[in-house]
């Protein structure tokens, strides 16, 4: 029974699959010229020192840049040891992970734009209110 | 029907030639930084191809071994509890870019997957297993914690809160 399924899945699969890598190829382009764009020692100069503004620069910047998210946490402890305080941080890290504005064309493609565009304002906000939420736990605890 | 496939089919390779553009003119107005950014590139498709293969193969598998009728069930809008908690281990385990799991995502979708469990996917993809010792080295225990724990708590928010938007929108 499994056996005459493999044939018409693989090629089911593979048609599903073959779809999608244009779009995968045309963002890891885009992802590779925001990277070169913006190297790491870009970030240090945005933040202002505001406690109510850097949290919001630190969603924007986050969500506007790409890149892996291993980076996010190296430049945003970097940052942290510079004295930009710890909720522009989080929201920083947050929104680089969860907001993509360079994957949005691709992700209103594959979901739509209404999901795409919506799910992506709720990650901002959420980045934003998950690093007010975090920093308060964290100064209680 | 067909001409919708057509067109997204379309889409995507538009998405691919703007790219494209984009290297060109980098090329001919900075060629150092083109060459850089070129470089860039292949070091992320070091990273993408694995995942990719890894893509694929869950795509096969789940195609051979799950009927829509099943994921539906599992992922479906009836799913509850289950759906969430697939959901949420799902994001947390998977790895390499968002983007290279879009594939198996829209393949889902259309098996009947529920948008609140896709939003879930996508945002507890920031939880990186094999990367919190990093985390743990720059911020310390307690903030990979608490960060976590309010990450997975708004990635089920997010993904309820969407879904009852987008019913809105579509009312």
């Amino acid at each position: 029974m499994i056996f005459e399924r493999i044939k018409p899945s693989f090629i089911k699969s593979f048609q599903s699959f073959s779809r999608m890598l244009p779009m995968v190829f045309g963002v890891a382009m885009l992802t590779s010229i925001f990277i070169t764009v913006f190297p790491e020692n870009f970030y240090q100069k945005i933040f202002i020192g505001n406690k109510i503004i850097d949290p919001i620069i630190g969603a924007i910047l986050g969500g506007v840049v790409a890149g892996q998210p291993v980076a996010s946490y190296i430049i945003g402890g970097e940052l942290l040891k510079q004295g930009v305080s710890l909720i522009a941080i989080i929201s920083f890290i947050l929104a680089w992970v969860t907001v993509g504005v360079v994957q949005l064309p691709a992700e209103s493609l594959v979901f739509g734009k209404r999901f795409a565009l919506y799910r992506n304002i709720l990650s901002f906000v959420s980045a934003i209110i998950i690093a007010c939420l975090a920093t308060f736990t964290l100064s209680i605890l | 029907m067909k001409k919708d496939i057509f067109q997204k089919i379309q889409g995507k390779w538009t998405f691919l030639i703007i790219a494209v553009f984009l290297y060109i003119t980098l090329f001919l107005f900075n060629f150092s930084l083109a060459v850089k950014a070129f470089f860039v590139f292949l070091g992320l498709l070091e990273k993408i191809i694995p995942v990719l293969f890894l893509v694929f193969l869950f795509m096969f598998l789940f195609t051979i071994f799950f009927h829509p009728k099943k994921m539906a069930r599992s992922l479906g809008k009836n799913a509850g509890g289950k759906g969430w908690l697939i959901s949420i281990i799902a994001g947390i385990l998977s790895n390499g870019p968002i983007y290279a799991w879009y594939p198996l995502l829209q393949d889902f979708k259309e098996k009947g997957m529920r948008n609140a469990f896709i939003v879930a996917f996508l945002y507890n993809r920031a939880i990186k297993l094999p990367l919190l010792p990093i985390m743990v080295y720059y911020f310390g225990i307690k903030f990979v914690l608490v960060l976590t724990f309010y990450m997975i708590l708004f990635s089920i928010f997010n993904g309820l809160l969407l879904e009852k938007i987008l019913k809105f929108k579509s009312n």
